[in-house]
C-alpha cells in the first residue's frame, strides 16, 4: 500500500494527468533483479502524432514499447494508454492498438490475403461509427504494395514482403495506436519510400498515433513530429528534429575557399563567422557550405555525454533550454 | 455480435483452414501416412500370431488399441508440439496481440488438433478393415462406442497436450515428454496383452490414458468373446470413463491456469530470446 501511495505521489510531480494524451507515461520504471532498465521515463503523445524512439542498444526501447502494449508489467509508474492502464487493458482496448514488433516467423503455412482477412475478422466486432474496422482486405494489401504478393505463403516472401506483411497485420484493425519496432530493417530503398508514405497517410488521414523505434536517424527525421532519445533508461531529449539540433549546441561546420585554398571551420555561430568572412575576404570566398549539425550529431553528442557519466548536467541544461524554448513558444 | 463468439467462430474457421494447409505439404502428409503405414504393416504381419488363450489374430488386436494409442499422440503429443513451435516462431504472441486473439487461437488448436486426429484414425482403421480378419464395426453400438471414446479421450488429452506444451519452454527438449512416454505405451498393452506383466506395471499401466483408450477402442472393434481376456472379463466401460474422466477434469482445471501463465510471459523480447538460443545450437 505505501509503494502505491508513494508512485502516486512521484506521478503527480511532472504535472496534471493530461487526459486527451493518447499516451501518458510518467516516471516509468523498470527493473530485473537489480538491474534498473528504466529509471523514470516520462513522455507524452497527441492523437495523431509520429513518435520515433531512439537510442542506443540495450537503452530500454523495446522494454518501454513493451511495457506500454501491455505485453509486459512495470516496476513503478504511471503509463496510460488511450486512457487506459496496459496491466488492466481489456480486448476492447486491445483492438484500438496495433503492434508490429521486430521480426516474425509466424503463419508460414498461410496465405498473405488468408492470413489477413482472418485476422481481421477479430476485429469487426470492435468496429464503430467513427472506425470502420477492419481495414478492407484487398484496400489493405494494396496499401502495403504487396498485392502481386496476395496469395503467396508468408513463409515464400522475401525479407521486406515479411515485413509488409506484418505492417498490414498491425494495421489491420485500424488502430489509433500503433507501435512499430524497427519497421524498415531489411527493406530496400524504393520499399522504405513506400513504406514512409504509409506512415505518413496513417497518421494525416487516419490519425493514427505512431509511436514507432528506429536505428537510422534520417528515418526518425523524416517521419517523426518529435523524436524522444533514450538513454541509460531515462529519455533524455524529447523535440522536434529541429529543435534537437538547435538546443544542443553542437557547432556548425563552415567550408569555403579563397583563391583555390580549401578551408574549414567548426563554430557554434555560424552566421556571425560567414559575416566575418565576407567582411575579411569580400567577394574572394566561394565555395561557401554552412552544414548544421545533422540529427546524427546532435544524438552522438547527446548520448555520449551521457554514457560518459557527465551525463545529467548536459541533460538537465538541455530539459531548462527545453522548457525556456517551450515557454517562448507558448508566450503570445 | 459477441466478440468472444465471433472469436470461437473464428478459432473454428482458424483451425479449418490449418487443417487444409496440412495437405498441402510433405511434412504433414508425411505424419498422416508415416504412422499409418508402419502400423498396418507391423499388423500385417503380427495378423497369424495369436492373442494369448484365444485363437484370435494378435494383429487385430492391435489394431483398435494402435488407434486408441492414436489418440494420445494426436491429443496430447500433437497439440503439445503445435504450442511449443507456434510459441517460438510467434504465433502465440500474434494471437496475444489480437483481441481475443487467444480464444480464437486456443479454439482453432482444438478445432485442427481433432481434424488431424481424425484424418489419421480414419487412414488407420479404413486399410485395416480390409487387411485384418475378424474386426466387427458393423453394428450401431459398435460405432456409438467408438465415438465416445473417441469424444471423451480428446477431452482428456487435449487438455494435458495444452500443458505440456506450455510447461515446456523448448521444443527440442520434447523427448522428455515423448521417452516416457514410449514406456507408458509399453506397459498399457497396446502392442500385447498386459496380463503376463508383473502386477505393479499392470497398475502403472491403468492409472494413465494410453491403456484405457486401447480398451476402449478394442470393445468397440473387436468381437464381444475378446473381453474375456481383458482383466475382470469385462470392457469395463464405467472405469474407462472413470479414469478418463478424472484425467479430463484435472486437465481442464489445470490447462487455463497453465496456458495463461504462459500467454503472460509471452512477449517480443521473450520470442526473440528463444530465437537467439536456437540459432545458438544450430550453428
Amino acid at each position: 500500500m505505501a509503494a502505491v501511495a508513494e508512485l502516486d505521489l512521484r506521478a503527480e510531480r511532472p504535472g496534471p494527468p493530461d487526459d486527451s494524451s493518447v499516451l501518458d507515461v510518467r516516471d516509468l520504471r523498470m527493473r530485473y533483479g537489480t538491474t534498473d532498465v528504466l529509471t523514470g521515463v516520462s513522455f507524452t503523445a497527441r492523437p495523431g502524432e509520429v513518435l520515433a524512439l531512439l537510442g542506443p542498444n540495450g537503452a530500454g526501447k523495446t522494454t518501454t514499447i513493451e511495457i506500454l502494449e501491455g505485453f509486459r508489467m512495470r516496476s513503478a509508474g504511471r503509463v496510460r494508454v488511450l486512457g487506459v492502464d496496459p496491466a488492466d487493458g481489456n480486448e476492447q482496448w486491445r483492438a484500438r492498438i496495433g503492434v508490429v514488433l521486430q521480426s516474425w516467423r509466424d503463419h508460414g503455412k498461410w496465405r498473405v490475403r488468408e492470413l489477413l482477412a482472418h485476422l481481421g475478422s477479430y476485429y469487426a466486432p470492435y468496429s464503430t461509427d467513427v472506425v470502420r474496422r477492419p481495414w478492407n482486405v484487398d484496400e489493405l494489401i494494396e496499401a502495403v504494395g504487396l498485392t502481386p504478393h496476395a496469395h503467396k505463403r508468408a513463409g515464400q516472401l522475401s525479407g521486406g514482403q515479411r515485413r509488409r506483411l506484418d505492417v498490414a497485420i498491425g494495421i489491420v484493425g485500424r488502430p489509433e495506436l500503433l507501435f512499430l519496432d524497427e519497421p524498415t530493417a531489411g527493406f530496400d530503398p524504393q520499399a522504405r519510400r513506400e513504406f514512409h508514405d504509409l506512415v505518413h497517410r496513417l497518421s494525416d488521414v487516419d490519425d493514427t498515433t505512431i509511436l514507432l523505434t528506429t536505428h537510422d536517424l534520417d528515418e526518425a527525421e523524416k517521419l517523426s513530429d518529435r523524436i524522444l532519445i533514450l538513454a541509460s533508461g531515462a529519455i533524455i531529449a524529447d523535440g522536434s528534429a529541429d529543435e534537437l539540433s538547435r538546443r544542443m549546441s553542437t557547432a556548425a561546420e563552415v567550408r569555403w575557399t579563397v583563391a583555390g585554398e580549401r578551408f574549414v571551420h567548426s563554430t557554434h555561430d555560424a552566421t556571425r563567422f560567414v559575416h566575418d568572412l565576407f567582411r575579411e575576404h569580400g567577394y574572394d570566398v566561394a565555395d561557401l557550405e554552412v552544414r548544421r549539425a545533422s540529427l546524427e550529431d546532435t544524438y552522438m553528442a547527446l548520448v555520449r555525454e551521457v554514457e560518459s557519466g557527465g551525463a545529467s548536467e548536459a541533460v538537465h541544461a538541455f530539459s531548462r533550454e527545453r522548457a525556456d524554448y517551450v515557454a517562448e513558444e507558448a508566450a503570445p | 455480435m459477441n466478440p468472444k463468439l465471433v472469436a470461437a467462430r473464428n478459432g473454428v474457421a482458424r483451425g479449418w483452414i490449418e487443417l487444409k494447409h496440412t495437405s498441402t505439404n510433405a511434412q504433414d502428409l508425411m505424419g498422416y501416412l508415416f504412422p499409418a503405414v508402419l502400423l498396418l504393416t507391423v499388423m500385417f504381419f503380427m495378423r497369424d500370431a495369436t492373442v494369448p488363450g484365444t485363437d484370435f489374430s494378435l494383429g487385430a488386436r492391435t489394431l483398435p488399441s494402435a488407434l486408441g494409442m492414436g489418440i494420445v499422440f494426436g491429443g496430447m503429443v500433437n497439440l503439445a508440439q503445435q504450442l511449443m513451435v507456434e510459441r517460438e516462431d510467434g504465433t502465440l504472441l500474434r494471437a496475444k496481440a489480437t483481441p481475443n486473439g487467444m480464444l480464437g487461437y486456443l479454439v482453432g488448436k482444438i478445432t485442427v488438433a481433432s481434424g488431424m486426429l481424425l484424418i489419421s484414425l480414419l487412414l488407420q482403421l479404413i486399410p485395416g478393415l480390409f487387411l485384418l480378419e475378424g474386426l466387427a464395426i458393423t453394428t450401431v453400438s459398435a460405432w456409438l462406442t467408438l465415438t465416445w471414446v473417441l469424444v471423451v479421450g480428446l477431452v482428456a488429452t487435449l487438455p494435458l497436450g495444452a500443458v505440456v506444451g506450455s510447461l515446456f519452454e523448448n521444443p527440442r527438449n520434447f523427448g522428455i515428454v515423448m521417452l516416457p512416454l514410449m514406456g507408458l505405451i509399453a506397459t498399457s498393452g497396446i502392442f500385447y496383452p498386459l496380463t503376463n506383466y508383473p502386477t505393479w506395471l499392470q497398475w502403472v499401466g491403468q492409472a494413465f490414458p494410453v491403456y484405457w483408450l486401447g480398451l476402449g477402442m478394442r470393445s468397440a472393434l473387436l468381437p464381444d468373446e475378446m473381453a474375456t481376456v481383458e482383466f475382470g472379463q469385462s470392457w469395463r466401460h464405467l472405469e474407462t470413463l472413470g479414469v478418463l474422466g478424472a484425467w479430463a477434469i484435472a486437465g481442464l482445471i489445470l490447462a487455463p491456469i497453465v496456458l495463461r501463465r504462459m500467454a503472460r510471459r509471452e512477449s517480443g523480447s521473450s520470442v526473440a530470446a528463444r530465437r537467439e538460443k536456437a540459432l545458438q545450437r544450430a550453428t
